[in-house]
This record gives structure tokens, sequence and C-alpha cells, in this order.
């Protein structure tokens, strides 16, 4: 494995201005390369804005933050854009895609806004559309009909592969999930969760992936409270 | 850049209903104001060049815009006369080089019959100084023949050897012909674009003739045999107006002073482009309401692109959100809404612009035979492009708003949405 960990944090403290909210305190957290990490906080445990800070559209009031040795604190709004484009990819919960491109479209969407994402994935395939063809047949989404379909006719489970496929192209260094299985049945959340690590595996992308449901927690390298590298107290006193 | 251009065009395609009614908005509102400035643009130059050439117009005493409508544009009917012998007069006067005298009041299936000399053909002029030319045929000469405007003879089907009719007055339909005494046509003008393609055009003698059996407007007995009418009876007693030519330019106003001075009769002899320049000073206050309203509807168009997409901003924050976590950045979702803003403006403002050229297109000739203004469609002009650009740009400045809003909530938001 790779020294330089994929995510590390350190002594991070974030708080809302005002302090109406319950702001958030991490002493320390990181993830290894290719790692996958199953991270399980109830709602309103601060999910997402650990994930904000992580993806850099929130900047914390102090500590650090770096994506692959790389420090984001401390640079300007807009290279923490770009490295999220270069580097990161992202799950949502649900209604992941835009109603209004195509499958394929919205799955190259994150090569529109990072260059360097969309020379990796134009050196590993033909174009962009043969990679986000090629990645949509892996995830069990291909036939001409289906790729015709518009994304709003996809069921629930479909719409979140193509979001796999999205957050997967151009081989970014981490994904983050933000409960992409919540709207998905047992059987469902399962056969995701399969898809998804075999697509991890072979692009030897790290996962953090948030859930508050323990169950899946077998899937993954590593399972850990949002609680335990958390320190929600220490916030409120902050703040 | 190019990406954010498309994903606006993309966005926008999928709410085409919507969009498309905004579009339209815009498009009507700059077909309105565009509208306008052309019509009074046209009907400016189509006027001037009905005037060119003639130096004075002489008529019985009256406002000079008055005069100016009935004689050069053949709007409404003159209150009075003026006598034959004034016209010999001022035809006489020496720094006169010639004189046209028009004689109204008859009509042929709506159309001006015009009384004349051959002179008009040879001294009137049309826009550049072209004076009128023959499409076929030849001027008049006996009593009972007849030349025609091009419109008349176009939307009549008329040619040289056709034989018309006039009727007494000017009213579209009239019991009162004179069909006892046939034209024969003897020749068509080509087109001017101006009031003269729709006259009937006959000589002075010609309308004394076919009154000679008439009484206070109606018709008593038959008409006696043109050879055997006493040749004083056949000159005209009173004409309607006189086009006068000067040698000398200089001489305009001295002219001009000598005929309102006449102690025989009241006229008024008027300059043609003051008379005009009276006219649209005239009409100034209208032009300025209009101009106005069109205005307003233009603003209201605005009012319907920002309702348009600040009324999505809202059902969108899920959309922003997505970008961000893609690698968006707040200036991205910023750039989206701005272009959304210019495109929608820009393409309202390209459609309105076409929509004018197409109406032009269709309504021209109609335009041209009901008040005789000459309107050409074609390639857009300067000022067309000037308009379209303003409102493509005021499209993009009013999208600062929503873009603003979006802006800001995206970076609240990030890329998790918080309800």
């Amino acid at each position: 494995m790779n020294a330089t960990p994929v995510l590390a944090m350190r002594e991070v403290v974030h708080a809302w201005p005002g302090g109406h909210a319950p702001g958030l305190c991490i002493a320390g957290f990181e993830v290894a390369a290719g790692e996958r990490v199953f991270l399980r906080g109830s709602s309103g445990s601060g999910k997402s804005t650990l994930l904000n800070l992580i993806a850099g559209t929130l900047a914390p009031r102090s500590g650090s933050i770096q994506i692959e040795g790389v420090e984001i604190t401390t640079r300007r709004a807009g290279a923490c854009d770009r490295l999220r484009a270069d580097r990161l990819g992202v799950v949502f919960q649900q209604f992941n895609l835009l109603p209004f491109l195509s499958m394929q479209d919205n799955v190259t969407l994150p090569c529109r806004f990072s260059m360097a994402r969309r020379r990796r994935t134009e050196r590993e395939h033909a174009s962009l559309d043969a990679a986000a063809h090629d990645l949509l047949q892996r995830l069990g989404l291909s036939g001409r009909a289906l790729m015709q379909r518009r994304v709003a006719e996809l069921s629930v489970g479909q719409q979140q592969r193509v979001a796999v496929a999205r957050a997967l192209i151009g081989s970014p260094a981490l994904v983050l999930a933000d409960e992409p299985t919540s709207a998905l049945d047992t059987q469902a959340r399962d056969a995701f969760l399969n898809l998804l690590n075999a697509e991890l595996t072979r692009t030897r992308a790290a996962v953090v992936f948030v859930s508050h449901d323990a169950a899946l927690a077998h899937h993954f390298d590593r399972a850990i409270e949002l609680a335990d590298i958390a320190d929600s107290h220490a916030a409120a006193e902050l703040a | 850049m190019r990406s954010l251009l498309t994903l606006a065009y993309r966005s926008l395609l999928a709410r085409r209903f919507t969009v498309g009614l905004t579009v339209l908005t815009i498009a009507l509102s700059v077909t309105l104001l565009l509208g306008v400035e052309r019509l009074r643009d046209e009907a400016r130059t189509s006027f001037l060049r009905s005037v060119a050439g003639t130096d004075l117009i002489v008529g019985a005493r009256a406002h000079p815009v008055q005069l100016l409508l009935y004689s050069v544009f053949r709007l409404g009917d003159a209150s009075n006369n003026l006598s034959w012998q004034s016209a010999q007069w001022i035809a006489g006067l020496p720094e006169v080089a010639w004189s046209v005298p028009i004689s109204l009041g008859d009509s042929h299936r709506g159309y001006r019959v015009i009384g004349t000399t051959p002179a008009y053909f040879e001294h009137l002029q049309t826009g550049g100084g072209r004076p009128l030319s023959m499409a076929s045929g030849e001027v008049f000469s006996a009593v009972f023949e007849t030349v025609l405007g091009a419109d008349v003879a176009r939307e009549l089907g008329y040619q040289v050897d056709s034989r018309i009719v006039l009727a007494h007055g000017t009213g579209q339909v009239t019991a009162q012909k004179h069909d006892d005494q046939p034209f024969a046509v003897v020749g068509v003008l080509d087109a001017t674009g101006t009031a003269i393609d729709q006259g009937v055009y006959v000589s002075l003698a010609a309308l004394e003739a076919i009154h000679l059996n008439w009484r206070s407007g109606t018709r008593i007995g038959r008409a006696p045999s043109i050879d055997d009418v006493d040749p004083k009876l056949l000159e005209p007693r009173n004409v309607t107006a006189l086009f006068v030519g000067l040698k000398s330019r200089i001489a305009t106003f001295g002219v001009q002073r000598a005929v309102n001075a006449y102690a025989i009769e009241p006229l008024s002899a008027v300059l043609p482009g003051v008379a005009l320049q009276q006219l649209w000073s005239m009409l100034d206050e209208a032009e300025r309401a209009l101009s106005m309203a069109a205005a307003c509807v233009v603003a209201a168009g605005f009012m319907v692109l920002l309702t348009t997409i600040l009324a999505t901003l809202n059902e969108r924050r899920r959309e922003m959100a997505i970008l961000r976590g893609v690698g968006a950045s707040a200036r991205h979702v910023f750039g989206l809404l701005l272009t959304e803003a210019a495109l929608l403006s820009a393409m309202g403002a390209t459609l309105g612009a076409l929509l004018v050229e197409l109406l032009l297109l269709v309504l021209s000739p109609w335009l041209q035979a009901r008040y005789g203004i000459f309107l050409q469609a074609g390639l857009p002009r300067w000022e067309t492009l000037r308009l379209v650009a303003a409102v493509a740009g005021m499209g993009t400045l009013l999208g600062v708003v929503p873009a603003i809003l979006a802006y800001r909530r995206s970076v609240q938001d990030g890329m998790t949405l918080k309800i």
C-alpha cells in the first residue's frame, strides 16, 4: 500500500457561525490508499458536515485536511473545487443524476470540470463515451434501449449504479458515499455493494462510506463510529 | 466555458415548454419595438421619396400638412380648388421652370383618378431624382385615354388597350358611373413605391368632358359626342393643386411669398420638405408614446425572463449540489445561471428580429396598397443588430440576480442539501 494516506484529517474544528447547529471536532482520521472505510453515524451526527469538509466545499475553523498529501484548508475555494474535481468521486443518497442529461453524459460529467480526470479517462479508453459505456456495462447497465432511456425513467437502483459509474470515471483516489443504499431494498442493496466493491478493487480507489445501517459494515475493510472520531461536545464548547 | 454552455442549453431544452414561452414573450416584445421603429423609418423615407423634385405645392388656402396630404399622398380631400386663371398666373411667373396641375375628385374601383397634363410624367420625380417611366405604352394624347399607376394595373389586371369606366366621387362603392364614356388604357407606369402607383391618370380635358352633362353631382341626359363640343368647354375652370418646379432654388421663398400674397384668391404655397417636417412633429407625440409602450412591453418581457429563472431556482438546488459534487465551483453555478439568462434573451431577441422581417414580408403589399408606405423586408440592418445585442446584454445583466442567489446558496449548501 502507498505510504501517503488518501485522506488525513488532524485536529479539525468546524463551527457554524452563530452556533445554532452543533459543530464538529475531529482529532484524527486517516484513510489509506485503496482502503474501504465504513463510517456509521445516525442522522444529525454531522455526517454531511464531515463530507463537505473532506470535499472542500466547507472550510474548517482550524486544523489540517490533506487529500493525497495536499493540504486543502489553506487553499482558496477555487483550488479546492479543482482538487475535488480531479481526485474525488461522490455518490449521494438519491437523485444523483441531472435529469436533462443522458445516462452517458451524466457519467462523463466530472470530466467537464476536470482536465486531469478527462486525460486519465482518455488514456485508458478510446473516448469519454467509450469509458462511460464500459463502466456502465460493468455495473450491469448496458443495452441500447437502456442507454436511450431518460434518466428519470430509471429505477432507483439503476440510478445509483449510474452514480457509481460517474464517481469512478477517470479513477479518482477517493470516493465519498453518502448513504447511497438507503433508498434500496435489502436485495438490491447487497447487489449494489458487491458491484461497488468490485469496481473499487479494480480502480484501486479508497472509499468513505457513510451510513446509519451497521449491517453493512461487513462489506468494508474497516468500520468506525462517527462518534468515536468526532467530538461534538468539544465543538459545542467552541461555538 | 463551453461545457457550461452545453449544460445550460441542455437544461433549458429539458424545460422547453416554459422556456419556449419565455423566449416567445421576449421575441414578441422585440418584434413590437423593432416594428414601431421600422414602420416610422420606412414611412419617413417613403414619404420623402414621394416629394422629391418638387419645389413648391400650391393649392387653395389650407394648412401645409393638409395640402401635402391630399396633393401628394392623396389622403383626404381638398377643401377648395384653385382657379385655372391662378394656375396660369403661377405657371407664367418668370422664376417658374415648370408647373403640373392636378385635379382630383373621381375614382376607379377605389383608386383615385388624377386629371393632369402630360408634363406630370415629365417633371415628377421619385426618390433619388428618378423620373417616372413607362412600363408599357405611352402618355395619353386624346381625351378618352388614360395612363395607369403600376399597382392599379397589377391589382385590377389591366394592360394597354383595356377599357375602363370612371366613377363619380371617391367612395369605394359608387352608383354614379361615367359609363357612357369609357377610357382606353394607353400606358402603364413603372412601380415607384409611392402614391403615384395608385393613380389613374387622365387629361384635364377628359375630366371636363365626362362632367359636361353633369349638374350638382348627377348625370343629366346623354353625353354629347366629344367631336361636337366646343373645345373651349373642355378647358378646366379650376384644379386641385399645382406642383411647381423653379429655375433656381434660391427663388423658392420669393415665389412662396408672392403666391401667399396673391390678391385675387387665397392660395397657399408650401415647401414639401417643410410640410413633411411639420407632419412629423405633429406625429412626434404619438410616435414617442408608441415607442414608450413598446419599451414597456420589452421590460415586461424581461420580468418574465427573471420570473422563469427565479421560479426554478428552488427546485434546482439539488441540481446545483450535484454539480458541486462532481467538481463545479460556486462560480460555475453562477456562470451556469448567467449563461441561461443570456441564452434565453439572445434567442428571444433573435427570434423577434426574424419575426419583424417575416411580418414585413407578409404585410408589405397590404401596407403599400392601403397607406402607400413602401416597406422592404430583408437582411437585418445595423440598428436591428444593435437592438438584438442590447436586449441580449440586458437579459444577461438581469441574469446576475438569480446567478448571485444561486451562487450564495451553492456556497451554503456545498454538495449536500440541508433542508
